[in-house]
């Protein structure tokens, strides 16, 4: 709507020319742009949701066992998921008869994190000096990536199984695999849980009163 | 005493001002948003500190909810209908240019291939209803079973059908699982199985980002 809007001269003497004042009245205008920003605002969203890669090994049943990497014992540690949100891990082989073989941790900081930054000492310490070298000598981002991928494939890092039960969540396969991530562990794979480990932690929740029921003769 | 008189004023704003500042808002929300795609199952993804971005196209993305029921969405329509048709072909379904049509409009599909006819023939009203599960003799969810037949083929996995012939459709594809948080791992785990048998190894896994503190990030001294 646009308004003209006409001053009066005062006497409206003939001949003078008219004093004209437009003005154009904005609030119509207002009204239908706030109705279409309430509309993007609840319609649209403004977060892009955050992805993790990942990629599988290929199960092709024709890979040779020499083809298969075969983990040293002391580099392997098998992160199992447990239901109600639990976590154990044991390194290594495990030693079915005893319960103790496994330990129970927590997804927090001072819970799987420390246990995993412990094992990984090296690798997180250069990561963490790389880090500061980038902030003061502004290394680009591809170099950055090209040394800490250099850092985390030395021959010495560990190797993580993580092993999911039936009773764990899709929410525990995140959690751990962020764990790998903040750890710097660039070797890690998941991995069907065996009947074994299944036995490790039913055996672990019962106190090793499961451990009489092992068939010896077996082992 | 005379009376002070009050000048009448105008009671008229200038909304230009105003008018300047909305228009600009919502130029800036036309330009950064995106918008919400129309899911049958609300999913609340877990949360991780992985701060890569999802591509915005090419994507196949499989929906997981809390039940286990899977859903696909694919975001070319082209694709869609080429998707449909070779699917169709291969359990032996004739469908209609109709019926096509009308699933390549669709936003999320889920219901076994066998299911297909009767699921299009609904309203969209309907179809959403029948995506939760709620329309007699339209079980919801994409079949993905893992157990083998008795010739060693899993001929009830229509999963592996549909992504296959994604990836023939669209060689460029990503697939990308979005997850409820609290899904039982043996889904996922089927899932995953499913993806690795048909030599899919890579994946993109949806999450929220996770603001953890500088100082948690290493714990050790």
């Amino acid at each position: 709507m646009a308004e003209v809007q006409q001053k009066e001269s005062g006497d409206g003497k003939k001949g003078k020319p008219k004093k004209m004042h437009i003005h154009v009245d904005f609030t119509p205008m207002v009204d239908m742009n706030m109705l279409l920003i309430t509309f993007f605002m609840l319609c649209t969203t403004l977060k892009k949701p955050q992805t993790m890669e990942i990629s599988m090994p290929s199960n092709d049943k024709n890979i040779t066992e020499e083809d298969q990497t075969k983990v040293a014992a002391s580099r392997a540690i098998t992160i199992l998921l447990g239901g109600q949100d639990k976590v154990y891990y044991y390194s290594g082989q495990p030693d079915y008869t005893d319960y103790q073989t496994l330990s129970e941790t927590t997804f927090g900081a001072d819970g799987l994190r420390a246990v995993l930054q412990d094992r990984n000492r090296e690798i997180v310490t250069q990561l963490e000096d790389l880090k500061k070298e980038k902030l003061e000598t502004g290394m680009t981002d591809e170099d950055f990536n090209k040394k800490a991928s250099e850092i985390k494939n030395v021959k010495t890092a560990p190797v993580v199984m993580i092993k999911g039960s039936d009773a764990s969540t899709y929410k525990n396969l995140i959690d751990a695999l962020d764990e790998m991530h903040l750890c710097g562990i660039s070797k890690y794979a998941i991995v069907d849980i065996t009947e074994g480990d299944q036995f490790l932690i039913d055996n672990y929740e019962s106190k090793g009163a499961l451990s009489s029921q092992i068939d010896t003769s077996k082992l | 005493m005379p009376r002070v008189k009050v000048k009448r004023k105008s009671t008229l704003i200038d909304m230009t001002a105003m008018s300047d500042v909305t228009v600009l808002l919502l130029t800036f929300f036309m330009l950064t948003s995106t918008f919400v795609q129309k899911e049958p199952v609300q999913v609340n993804t877990p949360d991780s500190v992985s701060e890569i971005k999802i591509p915005e196209t090419d994507i196949l993305q499989i929906l997981i909810d809390q039940d286990g029921k899977i859903y696909m969405s694919l975001d070319r329509p082209a694709d869609k209908a080429a998707v449909l048709e070779d699917v169709a072909a291969q359990y032996g379904m004739e469908l209609t240019a109709e019926e096509i049509s009308k699933f390549r409009t669709l936003p999320t599909f889920g219901t076994p291939i066998a299911k297909m006819k009767s699921f299009l023939a609904l309203t969209s009203d309907q179809q959403d209803k029948a995506l939760k599960g709620e329309v007699n003799g339209i079980t919801a969810g994409i079949p993905c079973d893992t157990t083998k037949n008795a010739e060693g083929f899993d001929d009830k996995n229509e999963v592996k059908v549909w992504v296959k012939s994604a990836r023939a459709a669209n060689g460029n594809l990503r697939i990308a699982i979005k997850a409820a948080a609290g899904t039982p791992y043996p889904t996922i785990r089927n899932l995953m199985t499913s993806l690795q048998d048909i030599r899919e190894n890579r994946y993109n896994l949806i999450t929220n980002l996770k603001n953890i503190k500088e100082e948690e990030r290493v714990v050790i001294k």
